[in-house]
């Protein structure tokens, strides 16, 4: 099973752009662990857990989103891995309930790989009318197209990176039919 | 464009894909060696220049593929005359002299200079 660190993709424009969603949730078990409460040897609470997203997971949802765009634009045929955080800042924690909207811009793309820009914004739940997003990362990353950057190493035949789970989270999306 | 021009630009791109310092960025500093390049940065640096110079780079351009691996080229961990003929060939910017000295195997990273790389970029803005 392929760990799955977007909801849904809201908006594809093929070879250039695409915008997924995550909602961050309290039922996810990371975020127990992610930290967890201090105590003290009488049981006493030294600080209380602090739930928050890991910014390695939000890097991970950013990969999904510009991994997702790059496979598109070869229609899936190319296994497509990510080869590099170039940079990666985000400026607010993640909490239970937020939504995070991840939005991956092609900035270079060649037979051997792609260049990613990666914009994190994030809202927060609203009791009436719509969440507003703001901006709270950016995220540059190197894609490898991997049957062309390892000259001499044979991989399997079939597409292992964009396996069921992607498919699935395409095909909910309306991506793939 | 000048060669200290171009020197300039190609030394911001790899102060940026390799999160090195500008003052270790000299023409005869080792992409591989002294920066501390590893082969998937290429691919950002070579993206990089791209976007700096406005050219388009196929792969292999910059540093021809398959040389380690091609019996023909490499025998007894050392790099064939058949090899550095087609280095030389292939990879006209770069200065194979230090290898023609001492062809082991180790010594085809070394030959991949900031130098190199400028005169690669050259090359192509004159083409």
């Amino acid at each position: 099973m392929r760990w799955m660190w977007i909801d849904r993709v809201v908006e594809l424009v093929p070879r250039e752009r695409l915008v997924a969603v995550k909602h961050v949730s309290l039922a996810e078990e990371h975020l127990h662990d992610h930290f967890p409460a201090v105590a003290a040897d009488d049981g006493s609470i030294l600080r209380p857990a602090m739930p928050v997203m890991p910014m390695s997971l939000i890097v991970e949802g950013m990969a999904q989103t510009g991994g997702i765009l790059v496979g598109h634009a070869e229609d899936f045929r190319e296994k497509v891995i990510l080869a590099k955080v170039s940079k990666a800042t985000l400026e607010q924690d993640a909490l239970p309930g937020c939504t995070l909207r991840y939005t991956a811009v092609i900035k270079s793309f060649s037979e051997m790989g792609a260049s990613i820009l990666g914009t994190i914004e994030m809202a927060e739940p609203e009791a009436n009318g719509s969440p507003s997003f703001e901006t709270v990362g950016s995220i540059e990353l190197i894609f490898s197209h991997l049957d062309r950057n390892m000259a001499g190493v044979a991989y399997p035949e079939h597409n292992f990176v964009f396996g069921e789970g992607f498919k699935t989270l395409l095909r909910t999306s309306g991506v793939l039919s | 464009m000048q060669r200290d021009e171009i020197f300039e630009k190609v030394r911001d791109v790899l102060v940026e894909a390799l999160a090195v310092d500008e003052d270790e960025v000299t023409p005869e500093a080792t992409i591989f060696g002294d920066l501390g390049a590893e082969s998937i940065d290429m691919l950002d640096i070579g993206f990089q220049l791209e976007q700096a110079f406005g050219f388009k780079i196929e792969q292999g351009e910059m540093f021809p593929e398959g040389v380690t691996s091609d019996p023909d080229m490499v025998q007894d961990g050392k790099v064939t005359e058949a090899g550095l003929t087609m280095l030389r060939e292939r990879a006209p910017h770069i200065n194979t002299a230090a290898l023609e000295a001492d062809p082991r195997l180790e010594k085809v990273r070394e030959i991949f200079t900031v130098d190199a790389l400028v005169s690669f970029v050259e090359r192509k803005l004159a083409a």
